[in-house]
């Protein structure tokens, strides 16, 4: 069978409890989940008269409480996951120096800088030119540089790109002329 | 019978006509004497059944008890217990039922009106442990003024609390050695409760603040490490990064225990080296955790210590094989280790090579939802444990598939499992290649494994694995089952075999009430039954309730179930009779 890859939003959409509300930090209702497999899913809100019927094991579905890991457990794998398989998106504002508006993008949707930079080219009709580690992006009329988790401006392309994924907040691509400290020789 | 440490028992008369407890016949050993033996035994198993022989033997046990060990705070009354005993130093509460756990129900098990009672009779407590247990502010700040002597405090998987309980016993317990939070949740304003230990405050030992999710003062981390000159057990939360972990280990390089903080930050060359040398110089090291977010790039940060490591707990990182794999032959000398399972079978392989003196394996899953078998860990790499390391005494292993001849060679490569813990994660599941029901394997768990002190089975599974569960599993304390059984047959099979059987745990199991009632008069011998989502009714549960006046039977019902559904069953013993704080949605029948 067609196995469905549960993201970390329906771990939580799934994991009914009988708390009042606000003692979780998640409220997504049940029905919202994009990931329910079919209708027999068991919940503490609906008996299953099948259960009692049947010997047959009952279709593969999310059951509440199960498995048995722990929510604070559930919670840390959550953050630990692999961004591919996390259907929440990573989602990260873009802006360029001299442009109106800014741009969002999905970083998930890429899988390397390669393909990242080819994209924001594309977007921003621009010339960013090429990543080398001593130099930068030496010459290039414009330097893609992000502002990582710690709130410092790095410039892309320095870490391993899981690394950068994970800690990037957001992008901005500089004009080359002003990327002088971050590695580019001027002229 | 089963003893209960709590319970004032019934004596045995030793002499038929001493109604008026007139003529005692003399001891048959000087009071000296007893108070010295009593000294030895500190089981509290061992000292109920002391507690038992003859009343004064009686009264010199509960006089000299210090330490109590409560496993369900609902068996018995703070009033109860401060009345046997009068001089308690150390006490352990046990709360909430531990499938309870996994739907979060506001369910009761307070702590609160036993500290009152103890702040009453017990004003030198020194310790207090609780698990599963809720765990008000307002309790933290009454226990925090109301014991002078008070050393240790630890906080297992409990909730209830916040920031300014913390505070309170951060600011007040001035002989505090240990404050210990696992897996707690608590609602976190700000992280300021470790800012309010005093300047001079130096007592602490262990500091375990892991599981707290606020951002804490570095600084005062820094100065309370600096201070604390015997603390041997500090574990941080994801708040503190690797540089400034290096600089409390510095400051602390005799810890025993260590949980990192967030070990994702980019490092220069120079603070690399720093690390590196913190950690090598941490020679005492024993125990390892958090970790979170450590990728392949800072793993070898940790291998100056790692040669010394008895436990290492990776269960908050999820290291991919191929990074995991080149750890475990710098740890030689592991006993437990825990992993999440996108390590695979080729890590647990590596462990297999590397770490002949492990004793312990968890393997968690790192998304307990998927359920494609190709994920995560196979039989294969439990085999491949199995064999390389023999002293294999405790697993919990989640997976997505597994086979009965491989449980089968696990066991007789380890034939010493106390706790055999399988969750095959998809209900209902077969043998992977035969398609069989999994009851051969849990057959070779009971009959090759003589220790077994605790046992989850999972998978597909019919009466069968519970006749041999009866059979043959005769130290068996904990059961757990899940989706599991053909007929109440099953569950009557391990009722009536197991004779060390306290805690029975069922879910989703075609188990009803004649399989309820069958085992009445078990459940006074057990702490506990939990049954949810079975055959039960409401009526059944009546009877037994009925039938047995020392049991409280607790039914808690779900929302649009049938009238008549007893969708979650809790029975356990008690001489408290029934609780007074249950919430609405609990019935006691």
């Amino acid at each position: 069978m067609e196995a469905a890859y549960e993201n970390g939003l329906n771990l939580k959409a799934t994991e009914l409890r009988l708390g009042l509300p606000g003692t979780d930090n998640e409220s997504e209702p049940q029905t919202s989940s994009p990931c329910v497999q079919n209708n027999n899913k068991r919940s503490s809100s609906e008996m299953d008269t099948e259960k009692q019927e049947s010997v047959a094991p009952p279709p593969k579905t999310q059951v509440v409480g199960w498995p048995p890991v722990r929510s604070y457990r559930k919670n840390v794998l959550q953050q630990q996951n692999n961004p591919e398989s996390d259907g929440s998106g990573m989602f990260v504002k873009v802006s360029m120096d001299g442009a109106p508006y800014l741009r969002k993008i999905d970083l998930k949707f890429y899988n390397n800088y390669f393909d990242l930079l080819k994209a924001l080219e594309n977007m921003f009709k621009c010339n960013i030119g090429v990543y080398s580690e001593r130099e930068g992006y030496n010459g290039s009329e414009f330097v893609p540089t992000y502002e990582d988790k710690d709130g410092d401006w790095m410039l892309v392309g320095d870490v391993p790109w899981d690394m950068f994924t994970t800690s990037c907040k957001r992008l901005r691509i500089m004009k080359g002329s002003e990327a002088k400290g971050l590695g580019c020789c001027n002229l | 019978m089963d003893p209960d440490p709590n319970k004032p028992e019934e004596l045995p008369s030793n002499s038929a006509n001493n109604s008026h407890g007139s003529t005692h016949p003399p001891s048959p050993f000087p009071d000296e004497v007893i108070e010295k033996v009593l000294s030895y035994i500190n089981s509290h198993k061992d000292r109920s059944s002391f507690s038992l022989v003859r009343k004064d033997w009686y009264n010199a046990e509960r006089w000299s008890r210090s330490r109590l060990f409560i496993g369900n705070c609902y068996s018995v009354t703070p009033e109860i217990v401060a009345r046997r005993f009068p001089r308690i130093k150390s006490v352990t509460l046990k709360g909430k039922p531990r499938f309870s756990d996994f739907n979060m129900l506001d369910w009761g098990a307070n702590v609160h009106s036993w500290l009152v009672m103890f702040a009453k009779v017990y004003p030198f407590l020194e310790e207090l442990r609780l698990k599963r247990m809720t765990v008000s502010d307002e309790s933290l700040e009454l226990l925090a003024k109301s014991f002078p002597s008070f050393k240790a405090l630890s906080l297992s998987s409990c909730d209830g609390f916040s920031d300014s309980g913390l505070k309170a016993v951060a600011s007040h317990c001035r002989n505090l050695t240990e404050l210990d939070i696992q897996d707690s949740i608590s609602e976190d304003i700000s992280g300021t409760w470790l800012s309010s230990f005093p300047e001079n405050f130096a007592t602490l030992e262990v500091l375990n603040f892991a599981s707290l999710n606020s951002e804490i003062s570095f600084d005062a981390l820094e100065r309370l490490v600096s201070r604390c000159k015997s603390l041997r057990v500090l574990k941080v939360n994801e708040s503190i990064t690797l540089d400034q972990l290096q600089r409390l280990l510095v400051l602390a390089p005799q810890l025993v225990e260590l949980g990192t903080g967030s070990f994702l930050q980019e490092l220069t060359p120079r603070q690399y080296e720093d690390i590196e040398s913190a950690f090598s110089n941490c020679t005492s090291l024993r125990v390892l955790s958090g970790l979170w977010e450590a990728t392949s790039l800072y793993l070898p940060l940790l291998y100056g210590a790692c040669f010394g490591l008895t436990f290492l707990n990776l269960s908050d990182v999820a290291l991919q094989s191929g990074e995991f794999a080149k750890l475990p032959v710098h740890c030689p000398n592991l006993r437990r280790l825990w992993v999440i399972d996108t390590v695979e079978d080729k890590g647990l392989e590596a462990i297999g090579s590397s770490c002949p003196l492990l004793e312990e394996l968890r393997v968690f899953p790192a998304n307990p939802y998927e359920l494609d078998p190709r994920l995560g860990v196979t039989e294969r790499g439990f085999l491949a444990v199995s064999q390389g390391c023999r002293k294999l005494r405790y697993v919990l292993y989640f997976c997505r598939r597994m086979t009965n001849a491989a449980v089968i060679t696990i066991v007789q490569n380890c034939p010493n499992f106390t706790h055999f813990r399988l969750c095959i994660m998809n209900p209902h599941q077969p043998d992977h290649l035969t398609n069989e029901p999994m009851d051969e394997a849990f057959g070779a768990v009971v009959k090759t494994c003589h220790k077994l002190q605790r046992l989850s089975v999972s998978g597909l599974l019919t009466d069968l694995t519970f006749e041999y569960i009866g059979k043959y599993a005769k130290n068996l304390e904990t059961l757990s089952v899940a989706f599991a059984g053909s007929s109440d047959w099953g569950m009557q099979c391990v009722l009536d075999g197991s004779p060390k059987l306290r805690k029975l745990e069922i879910r989703d199991c075609p188990f009803g009430n004649t399989a309820l009632l069958f085992g009445h008069g078990k459940y006074e011998m057990m702490r506990s039954l939990w049954m949810s989502a079975c055959n039960v009714t409401i009526k059944g549960c009546t009877i037994l309730a009925k039938e047995m006046p020392r049991l409280n039977v607790e039914v808690i019902k779900d929302e649009d179930s049938d009238d008549n559904q007893a969708d979650k069953v809790y029975v356990y013993r008690t001489v408290a009779g029934p609780r007074q704080d249950a919430p609405p949605f609990v019935l006691t029948l």
